[in-house]
């Protein structure tokens, strides 16, 4: 089983992503994230999915995707070639004897301090997947009380646009 | 002529009030067209309407001439200007009927079916036909009522999510939001289910949409960015295919019900007559090659015959066209044709390599494939390169000379089910059309009637929908008024829909029903048989031994002839008796032994090589010949 990145270009519509979804859970496949948002043209959504699947499943998947009438292209992202990132908040112990201790490691990973509470900091780190979990495991040992991640966003690295093709302007 | 009833008459005086009134239908008067899956290419200028009334326009511009359905509160609002419009409405008594009658319109006719239920129990009961219609790859818009919008969500009374519900059993659907996109949604609804590879395609409409006050204009623009079906196969393809067909030693065409909705089956048989490939028709595909050709050898699967599974299973190139690999064609799909090079035909690229690894992929409608693989055969031909086919055709004979289809007469006397099904398509004929139900009658009937033409055969394929028949059957007869229409059902079958002969008695719908009463759930009976030790639970319907219900006494009661057959001697003059019957439904009760099974057959899960000609009877292949 390998990971794969799938960029899906749907109508901007409202129970898309339920036929998306909803297509994955059909035929046996669990999301390991998902995220959505609107793309430079407000009438297309962006939905980044990845898998864990063998690859010939997957491309059963993928055609059954292109069959959604909502479903506008779907790209799947080399991870060589491409930039993905993920968002986490995480709530970490932090008293005085602590925090400078925590501090340390949130400038190790270049992340920042969002908020300040009397025995907790909270933390906004911005990554690859590897790199948060790496930041997770160091922060682990203060004391995690609360965490949240958001799903990942991949983009093809050069010039090449998978939002411009004439379906697309269509839409 | 049709024996006419209040309700075809009142539907008459509607239909020439509508059209000598000069208020209603200004613009939609000359605005049909002979293709429904496209808007109507005249306009009509913007005109007030309701929601409702523009659903009716709408279907009136799509050139739907009838549709299928029950009224209710939700959908209460459409029904009002359907009763003043041209289009015939055919009350059903379940919402199942419905569904199947749109089905069975669909494929007999090629047009779309379209059915109409209100929401909630309205829309649930559209469930099992919309399934059946998606499974079959059947043209069907199923139109539902919905509570209004400021309800939805807050199960109110009769709500149903039913958007929700058939996500996965419909090729797309849609909620209306506003009454303004009432004829868009409806122009693409047509044309989703109509184009690509068909199917049902669901438009739910809350009632307060279809009360609110719009305007209806015509043509609307569809906006379906995401939709672009390939109709045309890549070239490159084509003659990698040709160049496979010309080499092979023992190539079969292996056809699915796609040449059927491509309306490809000339071109199939010239395809086959310049290649001389043998051809299999799936239970789909029946009619799409005559029965009767020589180069015909049968239906593959489960029950196919012999020479049909063989055929497939010993091939060196399968060429499929429009077939989709399904599970009761293959059998154990590791062990299935393991010698075969794939050629995979299909306008869903998702079927190719679903389920059997291909090696020359073609994307396409299967008119134009063939259209294209015959003049890439006729190239390789010109060019000196054929194979011969001598040894191959030698031993499919063969085998079609030793197994052919057949039969043994019960040894307790009663009536053969098989023999009964054989005399009604000699007597009947090549140009009605019959339609089955799921189970043994219904391999019966793809087994012994012979067809010859395209568009003769319905059924429940892929669903296997138990009470597909007689409401499929009406939607058949009703799209083709002037040909001969038989249901060929079973007992069990028979009792979950016969309601609607109801409706065919009122409608002035007259088809003929052959039930199969051998009292039992015959092929479930027949499993319990071979694989649970004859042990009968639950499949003894009483049909027989209590004869409840009575179906001479039942069909009376629906307003249809009864007539009952008991003995080989009566056969011929029974059907005969109900081919004279023109003006009003005949069922005829054909009470035949419980023992007769259906053969040959390859078990659920075993390898096609492992299929049994009879019970006990293996064929006996000569390996050494291929």
């Amino acid at each position: 089983m390998t990971m794969h990145t799938l960029s899906v270009l749907v109508e901007n519509k409202p129970g898309v992503l339920a036929r998306v979804s909803g297509l994955f859970s059909r035929r046996g496949f669990n999301i390991d994230s998902l995220a959505v948002g609107e793309t430079e043209n407000p009438d297309v959504s962006r939905i980044t999915i990845v898998v864990n699947a063998e690859s010939s499943p997957l491309e059963q998947v993928t055609k059954q995707l292109n069959k959604l009438v909502n479903v506008l292209k779907i790209v799947e992202l080399d991870p060589q070639v491409s930039v993905a990132r993920e968002l986490l908040l995480v709530k970490v112990r932090a008293d005085r004897a602590a925090r400078s201790q925590v501090l340390e490691t949130v400038n190790l990973f270049r992340a920042r301090v969002v908020d300040v509470a009397p025995d907790t900091l909270t933390i906004e780190a911005t990554g690859t997947p590897d790199k948060l979990d790496a930041l997770l495991r160091d922060l682990e040992s203060f004391g995690i009380k609360e965490m949240v991640q958001s799903g990942l966003v991949a983009i093809g690295r050069g010039s090449r646009s998978i939002t411009a093709g004439p379906a697309l302007r269509a839409a | 002529m049709t024996r006419p009833t209040p309700e075809t008459l009142a539907h008459t005086a509607r239909r020439a009030r509508a059209a000598a009134d000069p208020t209603l239908d200004v613009d939609q008067a000359g605005t049909r067209t002979a293709t429904p899956a496209t808007p109507a290419v005249r306009p009509a200028a913007a005109t007030q309407v309701s929601g409702a009334g523009s659903l009716v326009r709408s279907l009136e511009a799509l050139d739907v001439d009838v549709v299928f359905g029950i009224p209710g509160g939700a959908i209460l609002p459409a029904y009002d200007p359907l009763y003043d419009s041209t289009v015939r409405h055919i009350l059903v008594r379940h919402e199942q009927g419905a569904g199947h009658a749109a089905t069975g319109y669909a494929q007999a006719t090629g047009k779309v079916g379209v059915c109409i239920a209100t929401s909630g129990p309205g829309a649930t009961n559209l469930v099992t036909p919309i399934a059946d219609a998606y499974m079959d790859s059947v043209a069907m818009v199923a139109i539902t009522g919905q509570v209004a919008r400021p309800s939805i969500g807050t199960d109110a009374f009769q709500e149903a999510d039913i958007q929700g519900i058939t996500l996965p059993i419909t090729k797309h659907n849609f909620l209306v939001q506003n009454a303004e996109e009432i004829p868009r949604v409806l122009a693409e609804a047509f044309h989703l289910a109509s184009s690509g590879r068909p199917g049902p395609v669901l438009v739910d409409i809350p009632k307060d949409v279809l009360q609110a006050p719009t305007t209806f204009s015509w043509p609307p623009t569809l906006d379906l960015p995401g939709y672009r079906p390939t109709l045309h196969p890549h070239g490159k393809q084509i003659r990698e295919a040709a160049r496979l067909m010309a080499g092979a030693r023992r190539p079969v065409l292996y056809v699915g019900g796609g040449v059927l909705k491509a309306g490809a089956t000339d071109g199939l048989r010239r395809l086959a007559e310049l290649t001389g490939i043998p051809v299999v028709t799936t239970l789909m595909a029946l009619g799409a090659f005559p029965d009767s050709h020589q180069q015909h050898l049968g239906m593959p699967g489960m029950h196919g015959t012999v020479a049909a599974v063989y055929g497939l299973q010993k091939a060196d190139l399968i060429v499929a066209l429009g077939a989709r690999f399904d599970d009761r064609v293959t059998g154990k799909l590791d062990s299935f044709a393991p010698d075969a090079a794939v050629v995979h035909a299909d306008i869903d690229p998702a079927e190719i390599g679903k389920n059997r690894h291909v090696d020359v992929p073609i994307v396409g409608d299967a008119k134009h494939v063939i259209d294209e693989l015959i003049v890439a055969v006729s190239a390789e031909r010109s060019g000196g390169r054929t194979a011969d086919l001598g040894d191959w055709w030698t031993q499919l004979n063969d085998l079609r000379d030793r197994y052919p289809l057949g039969y043994d007469e019960p040894s307790d006397g009663t009536l053969s089910p098989q023999y009964v099904i054989k005399r009604l398509g000699e007597i009947v004929g090549p140009d009605a059309i019959f339609v089955a139900g799921v189970g043994q009658h219904q391999m019966w009937a793809s087994q012994f009637i012979s067809y010859e033409k395209p568009h003769t055969w319905l059924n429940s394929g892929g669903l296997g929908t138990m009470g597909y028949a007689v409401p499929a059957a009406m939607g058949a007869k009703v799209g083709k008024p002037d040909t001969v229409v038989w249901a060929v059902d079973g007992d069990g079958c028979f009792q979950m829909t016969n309601q609607e002969l109801a409706t065919c008695a009122l409608e002035g719908i007259p088809v003929k029903i052959a039930v199969i009463n051998n009292g039992n759930l015959g092929m479930v009976r027949q499993w319990q048989t071979l694989f649970y030790n004859e042990r009968y639970s639950n499949t003894e319907l009483g049909t027989h031994k209590h004869r409840i219900p009575d179906f001479v006494k039942l069909a009376e009661a629906l307003g249809c002839v009864g007539l009952r057959c008991e003995n080989a001697a009566d056969v011929d003059k029974t059907i005969a008796a109900a081919m004279e019957i023109n003006d009003a439904p005949v069922v005829i009760d054909f009470v035949v032994g419980k023992d007769a099974m259906v053969w040959p057959m390859v078990a659920a899960g075993t390898s096609n090589d492992e299929i049994m000609f009879a019970r006990g009877v293996r064929p006996v292949f000569d390996e050494d010949d291929i």
